[in-house]
């Protein structure tokens, strides 16, 4: 037996995975977005079945799989139920550090969205009450809210 | 010992190029609805769910988490099935395994596919090694070809005789009110499509489509209080290869599909296949399949696959109809494809194939085909096995 794999170089393959997507919003989400970018509006809907009111909208509900019919225009405000304050970079993040990520409650739904909040940290916890800041230039997006800001 | 099971119902999507009104859980949840509906069993008596998909195709990894709104998986039992092209066949298989196995009474079979939000050969790459064969033999279209080219070849096949599958297949999706592709073609129009990789033009392939299949399995004792006429489930069979596609000898048959049809055929005693399956729902992704692929069935020798055809068998009132749906190259909803074939076969035994509907069927067989030339058995049929 010889042990050739002592001197044999390892060597490694670098890699990118590049696929372009494009994901379909769907009926629901796109009248949700919309109004967001038109109208600086935050809509929800509420199950018929077991009456959650749900943000974002969606036309079935996970919990009981009932359908969804009933729009609801929520406030764009709300409270801080769980947060995060993150401090190191990477690339798939929103915005630079620090910020923080949060789950709002808003006003009138019965689950979080969410967010983030990028100022006044020194002040976040939870319970405080926050307020949609909407983008100068919205194109139907999540981040048509820029952020979250502490009221 | 396993328990006998059973399909009891069934429900898709009428299949389109893109489905913008709605996004891939809506899409889903439109497949399950109608599947529950047709079999009048509710979400809350589902003990279990499977769900398939391809990696990378919409970008969502953990699809049986993602899909809860629309699978109805809510604190229910999920598990997630992958395996390339066979994906809606392993999902049925392992419904199958779930209820056969004594633990689960009724569970809910699902594939989906919204291919219309990335580019197939672009996702579809990322199954090939990527030392190895990534970067020299890439996509699904150039494997296909170089298989029926070698076919063609060995056994003086033409472009012709592989042209008469996809007006079969185009004339028999006419019936089908689901089916993507409905418009009937002719073997000139196959002819003047675009080659696309020799011998494969536009018209002998399969297209990308965005759809949905959801089917119930039902155990014995079950069943039968749930559908009038069960569609039962007779044997299955799975032959997985090999990942390296230089290891596949071109040269020859089908190799896995010959084994596992083989195997599906001996357990449950099918001895003249021809006389006595009355239908077929095959995954043929290509034209070429239609005549290279029946003969590694056993339904004919090897190189009389054009003369099969050709004498109108494989067509609705021949001898032995194949894809009274349209098949694979009407309909291609990726990870739903495998799944539709099982369901259209439970159709057919079930009597509810109005148009499309084959007279008097008592055995159905199904294949899946995927991956690296591996395949999928299943023999369905209207009456429960000893």
């Amino acid at each position: 037996m010889t042990n050739w794999f002592e001197d044999v170089a390892e060597l490694t393959h670098k890699g990118q995975i590049k696929v372009p997507y494009t994901w379909s919003v769907g009926e629901v989400g796109s009248r949700f977005l919309v109004a967001l970018r038109d109208q600086k509006r935050i809509l929800g809907n509420r199950c018929g079945q077991c009456r959650t009111v749900f943000v974002p909208p969606r036309n079935r509900c996970g919990k009981c799989f009932g359908e969804i019919h009933e729009w609801i225009e929520l406030g764009d405000e709300g409270i801080v139920t769980a947060h995060t304050i993150v401090r190191y970079n990477h690339p798939i993040q929103p915005t630079p550090t620090p910020f923080a990520y949060a789950i709002v409650k808003l006003d009138g739904a019965d689950v979080g969205f969410i967010h983030i909040i990028k100022e006044d940290l020194g002040r976040l916890k939870n319970g405080v009450r926050v307020k949609a800041r909407f983008s100068e230039s919205r194109r139907g997006h999540i981040l048509d809210i820029d952020s979250f800001t502490i009221i | 010992m396993a328990r006998r099971v059973a399909i009891v119902g069934t429900g898709q999507t009428y299949h389109r190029s893109q489905r913008l009104d709605v996004n891939g859980r809506e899409l889903i949840s439109e497949a399950v609805i109608r599947c529950l509906e047709d079999c009048e069993v509710s979400i809350k008596d589902v003990d279990a769910i499977v769900i398939g998909n391809m990696d990378h195709f919409e970008s969502i990894n953990y699809v049986d988490a993602w899909s809860v709104e629309g699978s109805g998986g809510h604190m229910k039992p999920i598990m997630k099935v992958t395996t390339g092209g066979t994906t809606g066949t392993s999902v049925a298989i392992a419904a199958y395994y779930h209820v056969a196995s004594g633990l689960f009474d009724r569970v809910l079979a699902i594939g989906w596919e919204k291919n219309s939000e990335s580019d197939t050969s672009a996702a579809i790459i990322t199954c090939s090694d990527p030392i190895w064969d990534r970067f020299s033999y890439a996509g699904a279209i150039p494997s296909l070809a170089t298989e029926a080219s070698a076919y063609m070849e060995q056994y003086g096949v033409t472009q012709e005789d592989a042209a008469r599958v996809a007006v079969r297949e185009r004339a028999h999706a006419g019936n089908n009110p689901y089916a993507h592709l409905r418009k009937p073609i002719t073997i000139e129009d196959v002819m003047n499509s675009p080659m696309l990789a020799y011998p494969i033009k536009l018209l002998d392939v399969c297209p990308r489509t965005d759809g949905a299949c959801a089917v119930v399995f039902a155990a014995e004792g079950v069943a039968e209080k749930i559908a009038l006429t069960p569609a039962w489930i007779k044997s299955t069979s799975v032959r997985h290869s090999t990942t390296w596609f230089g290891d596949v000898d071109y040269n020859t048959g089908l190799v896995s599909l010959t084994r596992a049809s083989k195997e599906a055929f001996e357990k449950t005693g099918i001895r003249e296949s021809v006389e006595e399956i009355d239908v077929c729902e095959l995954y043929l992704p290509y034209s070429y399949a239609g005549l290279k692929w029946i003969e590694a069935i056993g339904f004919c020798g090897p190189g009389e696959g054009p003369r099969f055809v050709s004498e109108g068998n494989t067509d609705m009132g021949g001898k032995l109809p194949v894809n009274p749906s349209g098949g694979v190259m009407s309909t291609n909803c990726i990870g739903a494809t495998g799944l539709i074939r099982v369901a259209e076969a439970a159709i057919q035994i079930m009597g509810k194939a109005e148009k499309r509907q084959v007279p008097d069927v008592k055995t159905a067989f199904v294949t899946g085909f995927g991956g690296c030339w591996w395949s999928d058995a299943m023999v369905l049929g209207k009456k429960k096995p000893l």
